[in-house]
């Protein structure tokens, strides 16, 4: 079987392109000069700043975490470029607009930007370093009141819906790299669905680091209010660099009564290659608050890229008979780390939280699962229930599992499962007995081991992780 | 294996719902200065031991009492006996204790409840930590047997217990067990040679008596050499509801092909501190049946680690812990699976009432080589009234890639479903939450082999929450 | 046929290439190609296939899936084109209800929380799907009813025709009831001790694999 497992787990990397092109660079280091500068730049309101710098100010006084099951050098936070965009965007009237180069960038990453896309029904805004490029079927979406643009564009023109939400579920103070973020973001998405609104196509960002020695932090803000539901797709990729990269980024979602917000990821940054030199360290906060009563939060990840990743998609259920999910693959070789997982903060009555975990681990990889369920006293009636799978491919990897679960009150009901397993030699037999490669083998059973996520995926998207994974989707899943 | 790293982080930035239950401060430097004062007015004993005591002495110094930011104390706070001044327990002047000093105390009737009714069984009694010859009954547990007081068989030599104590239980890396290291006494010794079965079980009862807030630190020792069989039964029990501290470690070597069922019954005073940690080495084919049942102590920690060295050793842990107003009971247990071809099962059960807090931390290790490995593991907990509390943390670390794992936790009520056909069957609700909590129970207290303890145990879950319905 | 131990299954094994089983000497040829030098799946491609004993469980992987990925590798070894799913799906339909088995089989996982007889028919069911050149049935007969014993023996007497060959290897003759062989070959400690028609099985039944220990020797003697 070693051959299958080998094209599994060492293909190149296809992403790896550098795109040349001139860009707008701030110097490196970090100060509230530097803070001041990325503001200006983006013609910010007041109160952005004053955000910015309470955030930058509070950051100083955090320490790194380091609790997570990874290790890397100590970053040097004074030697990152806190900004960096490419020259020719401006504010953009049409897509017409954008820089040809930057159009063949993303058709080479698979994401048409021009109006073909409408045919797929995807609105796109895709990030390049810190800067959104584009937006596609903004019209469409205007017509139903749902708002959907570059962050830099809602802070100009929606800045009520901007500070109201801000924040809230991602506090400035939150976490190291939170703060951090809050302090220098310069760019991500932003979607505001209206009330009642179900908003008709997957919303999509895509984001690309380019520049060299820079940190992308961009902050993505969605919102469905009452009765709204929408469904966003985020997908990641980076050049080959031999220097690690640092991505912090933070996601808020937010739902009011009865909306949903489901919020899917294909992550495929650059891992590093063989001997673990280079790669992105993919720092990320990501929280989802179901402010509503029977509101309900849903993230699907894939996890396939970074050296590091480190990240918890969480859901925190205060609305009466909110619902949170959390649906994940992550897959690690080479030298990669990943502590990846959830937590589920049981705040209202009658609160359910799912969670499927599938880690695959192989080369000299290391997955962990870590995952909080925490039920609070009034969160009567409460249910939690969480699968955790592992599967190891090779002797040289690991996988863990850290589930904490933390129980107030006596109504509540809660399930873990863990289970670890390998491919077995029979199975492969039995497919190769059949007339199927050892490779086409591999593929079929790893696909076969993270259905249950997949089949949480958007299609579009589902083929993407499928094809990151070198497995062909059709049929084996929904 | 390194578990010290603070991973307090990842619960604390969840932004709301921490009620800020682990935030007590646990720096309390003066008490540890207490602990080296009375270090160094310990009785001499021998070179080795003196050199032993004193290398857990400046580890315990080093690691100080563990907070709640370490991994291993994260949902218990040991500040209620870091911030205490206990004393030690008395200790005759002449090094090592002298023996027979305490029959006084305590008579051999106190402790009848705590004999499960069986006079057969050889008896160690110690009380305070000391050896009582008076109260004990441990001839003739046959030829290839010894057991013994470790202080006595430190004065004589006899058995030579420095080639086994202090290499199994791991004191550079936990603080208790480092602090029972700077100040070993007294405890049990036993030792099985080749081959050798014990006919009847061995019990250790650790009886604490006596005025003011006292600290005893038990250390027992149990070698069974290849092929040997034994039971072992470690009770801590105290007759009056004092509050005084136990900080007990039990160190076991399972030889090639031997068995040890190791029971641990906790059923210190209310008041009471009890931390307690059993350290076991497995080689080949070795077995360990461990059975813990935890319900004394107003804070109890209980630790079973056990390392499967050798190929196909296998170890059973199961564990029971019943916990009632404001008890805080906490279990952690290390499978670490070394060699291949390793089975390891695990149940802990636990019964939470009032406003205790109940805590499972549980892990699989499973190292590089250790192929073949079948680990199972799971905890489930029972929370009987709206203000109890049950935090559990079941985790699996896995570095061979051809094993089968699986670990689960539940947390739920009684079965209200259930409730209502044993009432529609014309049982009453209070009858009814008793007979379903011993049906939770049930199968884990199933697994104990001897039977009068598994009947006084069954009576023990029937009656401890009896009464207390809402 | 052969009585227990004496290397049917294993033959079965080593002609399909199961790689726990090592060749220490002898050839296979078929079709004028050392078999031994073949992978696993060519031989597939190249028209062999094998109904296990024991068929693997595969979660997550739909039938459908699996045996599509199959049949298109085969094809594709032979030069012709891959067909969709839709076309596929409608390929599968007849040679379900020659096994009976309901359409639903096909999203479920393979062979999971399949029951023994369920198992066995949709081994038959693959071979019906994959339509190889030889067939080698390893003890489908073992653990199955009479009715699954009769579903079975009608799918693989379905599939009969001068094209191709099949090689039932069974332990009792009960099978043979059902799928009347031309040739019954009775294995012994790894060898073909007798060859025979189909009376042969027959009278094995009678008097049972000791009367062979007597052929066996006399063999022995004879050569």
């Amino acid at each position: 079987m070693g051959s299958g497992i080998e094209a599994l787990v060492n293909r190149e990397y296809a992403y790896g392109f550098v795109t040349d092109i001139e860009t707008d660079t701030v110097p490196a280091g970090l100060n509230e000069g530097i803070i001041r500068l990325i503001s200006a730049k983006k013609n910010e309101p007041e109160f952005m700043l004053e955000w910015r710098l309470k955030a930058y100010r509070r950051w100083l006084t955090m320490k790194e975490p380091h609790w997570g099951n990874v290790k890397y050098p100590a970053i040097d936070y004074n030697s990152l470029v806190y900004y960096s965009a490419p020259k020719s965007v401006k504010p953009l009237q049409s897509l017409d607009e954008v820089d040809p180069e930057l159009l063949r960038t993303y058709e080479k990453l698979g994401i048409s930007l021009t109006e073909q896309k409408f045919l797929a029904g995807v609105a796109v805004d895709a990030i390049f370093d810190s800067v959104s490029v584009g937006t596609t079927m903004r019209e469409e979406l205007g017509k139903l009141g749902i708002i959907f643009c570059s962050f830099g564009e809602a802070v100009q023109n929606h800045p009520e819906l901007v500070e109201k939400y801000l924040g809230t579920v991602v506090p400035h103070s939150d976490n190291f790299f939170a703060a951090l973020n809050a302090a220098v973001f310069s760019d991500g998405s932003f979607a505001y669905v209206p009330k009642g609104v179900k908003c008709p196509m997957e919303l999509s960002t895509y984001f690309r680091i380019n520049s060299a020695n820079t940190g992308q932090f961009e902050r993505t803000l969605i919102i469905a209010d009452e009765g709204a539901s929408v469904s966003y797709l985020e997908g990641c990729t980076a050049p080959k660099r031999d220097e690690n990269q640092l991505h912090a980024a933070v996601v808020e979602l937010i739902a009011l009564d009865n909306a949903t917000v489901k919020y899917s990821t294909v992550q495929n940054w650059y891992a590093g290659d063989a001997e673990g030199k280079g790669g992105i360290y993919n720092f990320v906060t990501k929280r989802g608050k179901c402010a509503g009563v029977n509101s309900k939060i849903s993230w699907t990840q894939v996890e396939t890229g970074s050296a590091i990743t480190w990240k918890y998609p969480s859901v925190i259920l205060q609305g009466d008979n909110s619902v949170g999910e959390f649906y994940s693959v992550a897959v690690v070789n080479k030298k990669q780390q990943a502590d990846t997982g959830t937590k589920m903060i049981h705040i209202g009555k009658n609160t359910k939280s799912t969670i499927v975990s599938k880690g695959i681990s192989a080369g000299e990889g290391n997955n962990s699962y870590r995952g909080l369920v925490r039920v609070l006293p009034k969160a009567e009636g409460a249910r939690n229930y969480t699968q955790c799978d592992s599967m190891l491919i090779g002797n040289k990897c690991g996988a863990h599992t850290f589930p904490y679960i933390e129980v107030q009150n006596n109504t509540a009901t809660l399930e873990h499962e863990a289970s670890t397993s390998k491919i077995g030699e029979d199975q492969i037999f039995y497919c190769k007995q059949r007339g199927v490669s050892a490779e086409h083998a591999v593929s079929m059973i790893v696909s076969g081991f993270c259905r249950e996520v997949f089949k949480e995926l958007p299609m579009e998207f589902a083929v993407e992780a499928q094809q990151l994974l070198g497995i062909t989707l059709e049929g084996s899943v929904g | 294996m390194s578990d010290v790293a603070t991973r307090k982080g990842f619960r604390d930035n969840a932004a709301l719902g921490n009620n800020g239950a682990n935030s007590v401060n646990t720096r309390a430097l003066s008490p540890i200065e207490a602990y080296r004062a009375n270090f160094r007015h310990q009785p001499a004993g021998p070179e080795w031991l003196q050199s032993l005591r004193a290398q857990g002495m400046d580890r315990f110094e080093a690691l100080g009492f563990p907070t709640t930011k370490n991994e291993d104390w994260h949902f218990t706070s040991v500040a209620p006996i870091a911030e205490r001044m206990f004393h030690v327990a008395r200790t005759s002047e002449a090094g090592i204790s002298s023996e027979g000093s305490t029959a006084g105390i305590v008579a051999r009737a106190d402790l009848e409840r705590f004999t499960f009714g069986q006079p057969a069984w050889h008896t160690l009694v110690f009380v305070n930590g000391e050896f009582s010859p008076d109260l004990s009954s441990c001839a003739g547990a046959g030829e290839k047997v010894r057991v013994n007081s470790l202080a006595k068989a430190v004065r004589s030599g006899i058995g030579r217990p420095e080639r086994h104590l202090g290499k199994i239980a791991a004191f550079n890396r936990h603080a208790f067990t480092a602090l029972n290291t700077a100040f070993i006494q007294d405890g049990a010794l036993v030792e099985l040679q080749a081959d050798a079965v014990v006919d009847q079980p061995i019990h250790l009862i650790f009886v604490s008596e006596g005025e003011g807030e006292a600290v005893s630190h038990p250390r027992n020792l149990i070698v069974a050499a290849q092929n040997s069989r034994a039971t072992i039964i470690e009770s801590y029990v105290s007759i009056r509801d004092n509050c005084y501290f136990t900080n007990a470690v039990t160190e076991i070597s399972l030889g090639e092909g031997a068995r040890v069922d190791h029971y641990k019954i906790q059923r210190e005073s209310e008041k009471a501190f009890h931390v307690g940690t059993t350290q076991i080495r497995q080689e080949r084919d070795s077995q360990l049946h461990s059975f813990s049942f935890a319900v004394g102590g107003s804070l109890a920690r209980t630790n079973i680690y056990t390392s499967l060295a050798g190929a196909a050793a296998s170890c059973t842990l199961n564990g029971l812990y019943l916990a009632d107003g404001v008890q805080h009971i906490d279990n952690q247990t290390v499978i670490e699976h070394i060699a291949p071809n390793c089975p390891s099962h695990e149940v802990y059960k636990g019964v939470l009432d009032g406003r205790s807090h109940g805590v499972f931390n549980g892990k699989v290790y499973v190292h590089p080589e250790a192929q073949k490995t079948d680990g199972k593991q799971s905890n489930n907990n029972l929370l009987l009234s709206p203000t109890a509390r049950v935090d559990t943390k079941p985790q699996l670390e896995i570095f061979a890639d051809d094993v089968k794992c699986t670990h689960g936790a539940t947390v739920g009520r009684l079965d209200e479903v259930a409730m209502f056909y044993l009432n529609s069957r014309g049982i009453g609700r209070e009858t009814a939450r008793i007979l379903l909590t011993y049906a939770f129970a049930a199968d884990v207290l199933e697994t104990i082999e001897l039977q009068s303890m598994k009947e006084e145990l069954e009576k023990m879950v029937l009656s401890r929450f009896a009464g207390s319905g809402t | 046929m052969g009585p227990n131990g004496s290397g049917k299954s294993t033959l079965a094994q080593v002609l399909a290439g199961n790689p726990s089983y090592q060749v220490t000497q002898g050839t296979v040829t078929y079709d004028g190609q050392n078999l031994l030098e073949l992978d696993p799946e060519v031989r597939a491609q190249n028209g062999i296939f094998l109904a296990f004993q024991y068929p693997v469980e595969i979660p997550g992987v739909s039938n459908a899936y699996f045996l599509r990925s199959a049949y298109n590798e085969i094809r594709k070894a032979k030069g012709m084109e891959e067909v969709d799913p839709l076309e596929f799906l409608d390929l599968v339909e007849e040679k379900l209800k020659l096994v009976d088995m309901d359409e639903s089989m096909l999203s479920r996982s393979v062979n999971q929380g399949f029951s023994g007889g369920e198992k066995k028919r949709n081994e038959i069911f693959q071979m019906a799907v994959l339509a190889p050149r030889l067939a080698i049935l390893d003890e489908t007969d073992s653990g199955l009813d009479i009715d699954a014993l009769r579903i079975v023996a009608q799918g693989v007497n379905t599939l009969r025709s001068p094209e191709n060959a099949t090689i039932v290897v069974t332990h009792y003759q009960r099978l043979l009831n059902y799928i009347v062989p031309d040739f019954v070959h009775v294995l012994s400690n790894g060898r073909i001790v007798k060859s025979g028609g189909k009376e042969l099985a027959l009278e094995l039944e009678e008097k049972g694999y000791d009367w062979l220990q007597n052929v066996d020797a006399g063999a022995g003697a004879a050569a």
